[in-house]
């Protein structure tokens, strides 16, 4: 039946026309309608607004970790001991699987020098997201995950084992000497 | 012509839901005549009038109104009363990380368990007077001032009521209303005895860009505000309708031009 | 029904496909189906109602994922939805009036189908069906309406819960098993929020069930006239009836876009912006609008358990309608006095939803003052509902069965494609 419609004598092409134009509009109306369906499982605007957590770090004892919370992740903030700090920087980071020198694991304070006492980083083991143990564990006396075996040493590098890269530092800026804005 | 019944019954049955949606709405007390920029299929808040609201509100009504579901940021979304081409991240705008430093919220608890406070971020949702129902009960004389969040929309004819209501107080009731103590009458409100005492009174808050502040000037000011508060997409939500609108016509029109070319050469 | 030469599988993929799962071939069973060449504008409802349950299937889904259930929570999350998700403010609008939206085509659908006799044989199980899927739908529509946790959430939950309690003996069991509890709270929420999810699923088989019952038979048509001819008498659905089915869904839509982007609270009340609290009954607490004949039904009898029998009574007549029409007339287009009832019988249900949404002591119109208290005196909506009440029961009861009997009815076409160009010859 539906060849009568096509075959029929009146001007085909002109109703092929608006058959096409139809379709179109519909497919296009279906295509704008499936946005906002796919959009509404994107963070929403409360969650948006929260993705920046302050962190008051007078508050971390030498030697003491804190693991913060930012966008719901966990994110080690380690007040390192001076031997931790000679320790990271007695290191040639040239030899490194990911080299990186201990200060491009920090980030300047507001007066743009590096506070190297401060250490902030995502708690989550760049092989495959497990949260590693802290306080001295492992064999470089960083930190050690223990899902597959990655040794992090006191700047958080990665040296020994599956993990391919050091632990991710979040996005943060010093507000003042002892204030940090993650995110 | 059949068209015609079918449209005319379709129009009729959505007259008829509208009709008997707000049937009820009508108790309660005397409105008075009120008009908002904000009415009609084309209307939008009047930023002015909104931003004078929200000087009403802080000033004259948030000592015993809670808003909890409006967060500080949303002043300054797209729609909103402050808000700033410039900065369409309202976090980030200036007005809105002043307005924030107007208030102090608490949090915590911190590393000893206390609670602290704290200067409130755009992040924050506006900070209740009372604790909790029962508090606000207590320091209203057993009243409950209800949330400002969605009160222009949890009431029949939401505008033109609070507008009534806030310029209708009358210090003497007439004969035959008797008013209890530590009550007010107010004909707009059903029953005619408030708990709450008359919240506006001239020049009571001063406008910044000079206009005078009259009883009905804030009322409507701060039901602009409150009407903002409670739909505060409508702008989003009307302008997107337009063009949902102007489509679906569009569409309509292909559709029955593909109908009548589908059913040319066929009687029926 | 069957007429037109089935699928013809072309390709070789098409053949071997057809072979092991037949879908194409049901898809064109479908779609190229003998449908009568005369249906009219009343006859797109079917397919309006189908995209309408998908678009609450569909719109559902993505407000589960952002509510809920739970009494501390529930309200804050449909603001949460309607302020913060992306296109919260779309969604959940769109979901409330397409509620309302599915109630008024459902209800031109039903009259439509009693006006053309679309229930008579052999289509009595299409229309049994097609009432099961309303009262799912009256359920689900309900239990919806109880999410957003607001006044008359909670209070429409309380009343229509305590229906049950009247009836004797089991009644307080039952409303004890509905709540969970010892009144409308947590458990019934969790448990509302549950079917309300599930039931759609529900409609939707039942839908398919319809649709099959409908491709027995074949579509009634307007002048109730039975096919004769395939050839003669119908069109293949496709494209035909999609083409035309789709303009109406489009206009539909345009209505339903005009409720949610311009008037979104229209058909909402305003109490159920208010947080549910159980300590404060609103003052008049009033169903959606496509319950209240019901509930002015409910409320036109004295007596609590007779009130409820009278209620759920309007329904199950619907399901005996097919038997209590005695005539062999399947179309009122014929049938002079079934016509002038029938539209008695719309504007029956018409007042009857209109007394539901008022108070029944308010006056449909006053006639002098109460001698005693000095107020107006007059005909209210109670004894209003009660005679329409009366009519609409007498319409089934009465109406229908001893009208078949007497009534004679008007000359019909004798076939489909006679009425057709009877009627373009009439206008030409």
């Amino acid at each position: 039946m539906a060849e009568t419609v096509s075959t029929s004598a009146q001007d085909p092409s002109r109703r092929d026309f608006i058959y096409i134009a139809t379709g179109a509009a519909g497919a296009a109306g279906a295509a704008l309608f499936a946005w906002p369906l796919v959009d509404q499982m994107n963070p929403a605007a409360d969650t948006k607004a929260l993705s920046t957590t302050e962190v008051d770090l007078s508050d971390i004892s030498e030697g003491q970790q804190i693991i913060a919370k930012w966008q719901g992740k966990p994110v080690f903030i380690r007040h390192r001991t001076q031997g931790e700090i000679d320790a990271a920087r007695g290191v040639d980071a040239s030899g490194l699987k990911d080299p990186q020198s201990d200060e491009d694991r920090l980030v300047p304070n507001q007066d743009g020098k590096y506070e190297p006492k401060y250490l902030i980083m995502l708690a989550s083991c760049t092989h495959l997201g497990c949260v590693p143990l802290g306080d001295g564990a492992g064999d470089y006396e960083g930190w050690f995950c223990p899902c597959h075996g990655s040794h992090y040493d006191t700047a958080g590098r990665i040296r020994k084992g599956p993990a391919p890269k050091n632990l991710f530092l979040p996005p943060y800026q010093y507000l003042s000497d002892t204030l940090i804005k993650i995110g | 012509m059949r068209l015609f019944t079918l449209t005319a019954t379709l129009i009729a049955a959505a007259g008829l839901c509208l009709g008997t949606g707000p049937a009820t709405a009508s108790e309660g007390g005397e409105l008075k005549a009120s008009h908002f920029s904000f009415e009609g299929v084309y209307g939008t808040y009047d930023k002015a009038a909104a931003q004078r609201g929200f000087q009403v509100y802080q000033e004259a009504c948030s000592f015993c109104h809670s808003m909890s579901l409006v967060a500080i940021r949303n002043l300054g979304d797209p729609g909103a009363p402050f808000y700033d081409e410039e900065h369409p991240n309202p976090n980030e705008s200036p007005v809105i990380k002043a307005i924030a430093a107007m208030f102090t919220v608490t949090d915590g608890p911190d590393i000893e368990g206390d609670m602290f406070e704290r200067p409130a971020r755009p992040s924050d949702y506006f900070p209740a007077p009372f604790a909790n129902d029962q508090a606000a009960r207590a320091s209203n004389g057993g009243a409950l001032p209800p949330d400002f969040s969605m009160l222009v929309r949890a009431r029949a004819h939401g505008p033109q009521y609070i507008y009534s209501l806030l310029t209708s107080y009358a210090d003497e009731a007439p004969e035959g209303v008797e008013i209890r103590d530590g009550m007010n009458y107010n004909p707009a409100f059903k029953g005619g005895m408030i708990g709450m005492p008359p919240p506006l009174f001239e020049e009571q808050v001063e406008y910044s860009d000079g206009t005078h502040a009259s009883v009905e000037q804030m009322a409507h000011d701060v039901v602009t505000f409150m009407a903002w508060a409670a739909d505060p997409k409508m702008e989003v939500r009307k302008r997107m309708g337009w063009m949902v609108m102007i489509y679906l016509l569009i569409f309509a029109l292909l559709m029955y031009g593909s109908y009548k070319a589908v059913w040319r050469d066929v009687e029926h | 029904m069957s007429g037109y030469p089935g699928y013809d599988p072309k390709s070789g993929f098409e053949k071997w496909l057809d072979a092991r799962l037949p879908i194409v071939r049901l898809g064109y069973d479908t779609f190229i189906f003998p449908t009568p060449r005369n249906l009219n504008y009343w006859w797109t409802f079917g397919g309006i109602l189908a995209v309408l349950l998908m678009s609450q299937i569909i719109s559902g889904i993505i407000l589960a994922m952002h509510y809920v259930p739970h009494v501390s929570m529930a309200y804050d999350s449909v603001q949460h939805i309607n302020r913060d998700v992306n296109f919260g403010w779309l969604l959940q609008p769109l979901h409330a009036n397409g509620a309302s939206m599915m109630f008024l085509a459902v209800y031109i659908h039903m009259f439509r189908g009693i006006y053309y006799g679309s229930y008579k044989s052999p289509r009595e199980v299409l229309w049994i069906v097609g009432v099961v899927i309303y009262l799912l739908m009256m359920a689900t529509g309900f239990m919806g309406y109880v999410l957003p946790w607001g006044q008359m959430s909670f209070w429409g939950a309380t009343v229509i819960t305590n229906l049950f309690s009247a009836i004797p003996l089991v009644g307080d069991a039952i409303t004890g098993w509905l709540w969970g509890g010892f009144s409308v709270d947590n458990p019934t929420l969790n448990r509302f929020f549950s079917l309300h999810f599930v039931l759609p699923f529900a409609i939707l088989g039942m839908v398919i069930l319809h649709v099959w019952a409908l491709h027995v038979p074949g579509n009634n048509n307007p002048t109730g006239v039975s096919v004769k001819n395939v050839d003669k008498d119908t069109l293949p659905f496709h494209p035909y009836y999609t083409v035309k089915d789709g303009f109406a869904i489009i206009v539909f839509l345009m209505v339903l876009s005009a409720f949610v982007f311009f008037a979104p609270d229209a058909l909402n009340h305003p109490d159920n912006y208010i947080r549910a609290n159980p300590v404060v009954t609103p003052a008049h607490i009033v169903p959606e609008w496509y319950y209240l004949p019901f509930y002015a039904m409910l409320r036109a009898v004295p007596d609590k358990l007779g009130g409820v029998i009278v209620m759920f009574g309007a329904i199950g007549l619907l399901f005996a309608l097919p038997w209590l029409d005695t005539s062999k007339v399947r179309s009122m287009r014929y049938r002079r006095l079934a016509k002038l009832f029938f539209m008695i019988f719309v504007l029956a249900c018409l007042g009857l939803g209109w007394a539901g949404a008022k108070a029944p002591t308010d006056l449909v119109f006053a006639a002098g003052t109460d001698t005693a208290t000095g107020d107006p005196s007059g005909f209210n909506f109670l004894w209003m509902a009660r005679i329409l009440t009366l009519y609409y029961y007498a319409f089934f009861l009465v109406i229908l069965p001893l009208l078949g009997l007497i009534e004679k009815p008007e000359a019909r076409p004798d076939s489909i494609e006679k009425s057709v160009l009877e009627s373009n010859a009439g206008e030409a």
